[in-house]
């Protein structure tokens, strides 16, 4: 971010757009609905525990989808499954993301062939953000991911273009 | 708490207070179902009447998989069904496949695949106590726990690449031998681990709030546990001398001296929820014992994969074989009609049994007695759905 | 260790003389007629002698040439003894009585059975799909199954 940490000759002004500002704010409490579907989220427990500690990126677990702004979809999406997946997102408010964590819900994973009960991607049912491959991804991965996608929170805009 | 509940049944039961059940919808996703299981609880008031479970939403065939796969490519399948236990799963597998093949496997692979599944036992428990910790309340035992997992998986790493999912336990042998300083490796984490049993006794186990939350709460008795074939520690807590490793030997168990921990009521009533919590928090230390003494008469050298076989193909016939999982009784039942792939491979998941006695204990408990119970029979949904 | 199965086959025919229970020596298990292993299953638990008190594992089989079977493992706590029941059945009659009273946990082994290969337990108190949704077609571990092409609107192949 940078914004603080630097040091500006006229004391404590900076000037920025607001869309900056506010982009710089979400994208530092983006917070995460607590939601596992299978391995990969055993691995997302991993990424928020203490080696890895996750909450420095201002990533708040909250158990309902109505304070989240981000959906990690963290392992198989079942077609049982497919229709809850898709209602929590429809729960959440805008504007939400949804972070495809594992080879599971990016495309079927291992279970592509054979899997008659498994949905093939997550994104079949709910638009993509940020996909991130592994079976399953190590913490370190999904860390990266989250850093890809306060990119695209930064790059955000709310004014329309002429 | 109790005698609250004690005013409200007697009311109830004397028709002062009128009531009415009302169906409450828990899960697929709410943060204490540990993954995706469904509760429909009927309710009256906020007393637990009757239960409802609802499973299949982590249904990933495995079992049609297994049919489709040759022995080998199944391996990684049986990973992903208790995936916090991936050795031990694939322990079970290579046993059963190599029972039916009729092939001894090198003493090294015994002695490391022990080392394995013990050490792979601790993660799982640890996981287990942390979460149950996280389920009433207490947030700080989860990093203490994690943090210790870590070292687990990191051994695990430097030896075969994975973190959580291995593939490490082949038919007939190993994927890899061991790294360089594989021995000191575990020795220093044993060494390391165990002040923090003691730290987590102190923080959690004997804290008067989770003695309050979690005795005399749902109690299993040990008949009901044996008619509903519960296994491992949820056996175990309510007072069952029952572990395969001792009872139905296999591998290298029978050269170790240790001890099954059986619950014993200390803190209320025999097969409560602190019950069960105790025996995985024993049983860490009874881990932490056979490592030690596998270590002690490590082989030094050998081929770990002087036994695989070049081509898999078991000859017509059928087993049964069961392992001791950090969560029960894990059985395969193999049948091979003596093609390259297995004709059918069913699975007797310890986690699908366990959570069939959820309605039976939880009855006339309040629902947030429910979480504690359902954190403290420790299911991964990924075998209770397969 | 306690009995084999000879033994056990030999001491169960002794009580059911007409049941023509058969003694498999390749697997080895007995094989019990589809109408009599409710009897039988409550024999070999409450029977002193061969007290098999849990029920490890109930599997559904489809065996591909038009019959499809229910294995029953049984093992026996106190005595330390295990015992394989196999039952063998037809396609077109998939019904076998259940044991669901007799061991609590074959309630949801025999849903799973049930939902999976598709044979319907007779008496049994619940019998709905336990792993796939209650609209599914089909039964999946059934040798001549066809995978649905739509679910809900989602395609099921890849």
């Amino acid at each position: 971010m940078g914004l603080l940490s630097q040091q500006y000759d006229d004391g404590n002004i900076v000037l920025t757009s607001v869309e900056g500002v506010l982009n710089w704010a979400r994208l530092c409490s983006l917070w995460q609905m607590s939601f596992g579907l299978a391995c990969c989220a055993i691995e997302m427990m991993a990424a928020s525990a203490s080696h890895n500690d996750i909450m420095r990126f201002g990533v708040l677990p909250r158990p309902s989808p109505r304070q989240c702004d981000v959906m990690i979809v963290a392992g198989t999406v079942t077609l049982k499954m497919a229709t809850r997946v898709k209602r929590l997102y429809e729960q959440m408010a805008e504007p939400r993301y949804v972070v495809s964590m594992g080879s599971c819900s990016n495309c079927g994973g291992p279970y592509w062939e054979h899997g008659y009960h498994v949905l093939k991607g997550v994104d079949r049912v709910v638009p993509v953000d940020v996909y991130i491959p592994g079976c399953p991804p190590r913490p370190e991965a999904l860390l990266e991911g989250w850093m890809r996608l306060q990119e695209k929170v930064r790059d955000f805009t709310i004014v329309k273009e002429k | 708490m109790t005698e609250n509940l004690d005013v409200l049944r007697q009311g109830i039961a004397s028709g002062r207070l009128k009531t009415d059940e009302l169906v409450l919808n828990m899960g697929p996703q709410h943060p204490s179902t540990h993954g995706v299981l469904r509760l429909e609880l009927v309710l009256d008031g906020e007393i637990v009447v009757k239960i409802i479970p609802s499973m299949g939403y982590l249904h990933r065939c495995f079992e049609k998989h297994a049919e489709a796969m040759t022995y080998p490519q199944v391996v990684p399948y049986t990973d992903r069904m208790d995936y916090l236990a991936a050795m031990n799963n694939n322990h079970g597998y290579a046993l059963a496949v190599e029972r039916l093949l009729g092939i001894e496997v090198p003493e090294r692979v015994e002695y490391i695949r022990v080392i394995m599944a013990e050490l792979q036992r601790i993660a799982s428990h640890l996981v287990a106590i942390g979460t149950f910790g996280m389920d009433v309340g207490a947030f700080t035992p989860f990093l203490y726990c994690f943090r210790d997992r870590e070292y687990i998986l990191d051994i695990f790493e430097r030896t075969c690449g994975a973190r959580l999912l291995y593939n490490y336990i082949w038919v007939g042998g190993l994927s890899h031998d061991v790294h360089d300083g594989f021995e000191r490796d575990v020795a220093d984490f044993i060494r390391k681990f165990r002040p923090t049993v003691t730290e987590v006794n102190n923080l959690l186990n004997y804290n008067k709030i989770f003695i309050e939350r979690t005795a005399h709460v749902g109690v299993l008795p040990a008949d009901v546990a044996v008619s509903y074939g519960c296994s491992g520690p949820m056996l175990r807590g309510s007072g069952v001398d029952w572990d395969l490793r001792r009872d139905d030997p296999y591998s290298i168990y029978d050269r170790f001296d240790w001890n099954v921990i059986v619950g014993d009521g200390a803190a209320g009533t025999l097969g409560d929820c602190w019950d069960r919590h105790m025996v995985r928090v024993g049983e860490m230390e009874e881990s932490c014992r056979i490592i030690e003494q596998a270590l002690e008469s490590f082989p030094a050298a050998g081929d770990i994969a002087e036994a695989i076989p070049k081509r898999i193909r078991p000859p017509k016939g059928e087993i049964y074989t069961r392992v001791e999982n950090p969560r029960g009784e894990l059985g395969y039942y193999l049948i091979s009609d003596g093609s390259a792939n297995p004709f059918r491979l069913k699975v007797r998941g310890p986690s699908f049994v366990n959570l069939s006695v959820i309605d039976e204990i939880s009855r006339g408990h309040l629902i947030a007695d429910l979480v504690a119970i359902l954190g403290s029979i420790d299911i991964v949904l990924g075998e209770v759905d397969r | 260790m306690g009995k084999t199965h000879e033994e056990i086959c030999t001491y169960l025919s002794e009580l059911f003389p007409d049941a023509g229970l058969e003694y498999d020596d390749a697997v080895p298990c007995i094989n019990v007629p589809p109408a009599l292993i409710r009897e039988i299953a409550l024999q070999v638990r409450d029977d002193a002698e061969l007290a098999f008190d849990t029920l490890m594992c109930l599997s559904g089989v489809d065996f591909g040439d038009g019959t499809l079977g229910v294995v029953y493992h049984l093992d026996s706590m106190s005595l330390r003894q295990k015992l394989t029941l196999k039952v063998t059945i037809p396609v077109a009659e998939a019904c076998v009585p259940t044991v669901e009273r007799v061991w609590r946990i074959a309630e949801w082994h025999e849903r799973e059975a049930y939902d999976l290969v598709g044979i319907v337990f007779q008496g049994h108190g619940d019998l709905r799909r336990i792993l796939l949704p209650e609209d599914w077609e089909g039964h999946p571990l059934r040798k001549d199954y066809q995978v649905q092409e739509f679910y809900n609107g989602m395609k099921v192949p890849y």
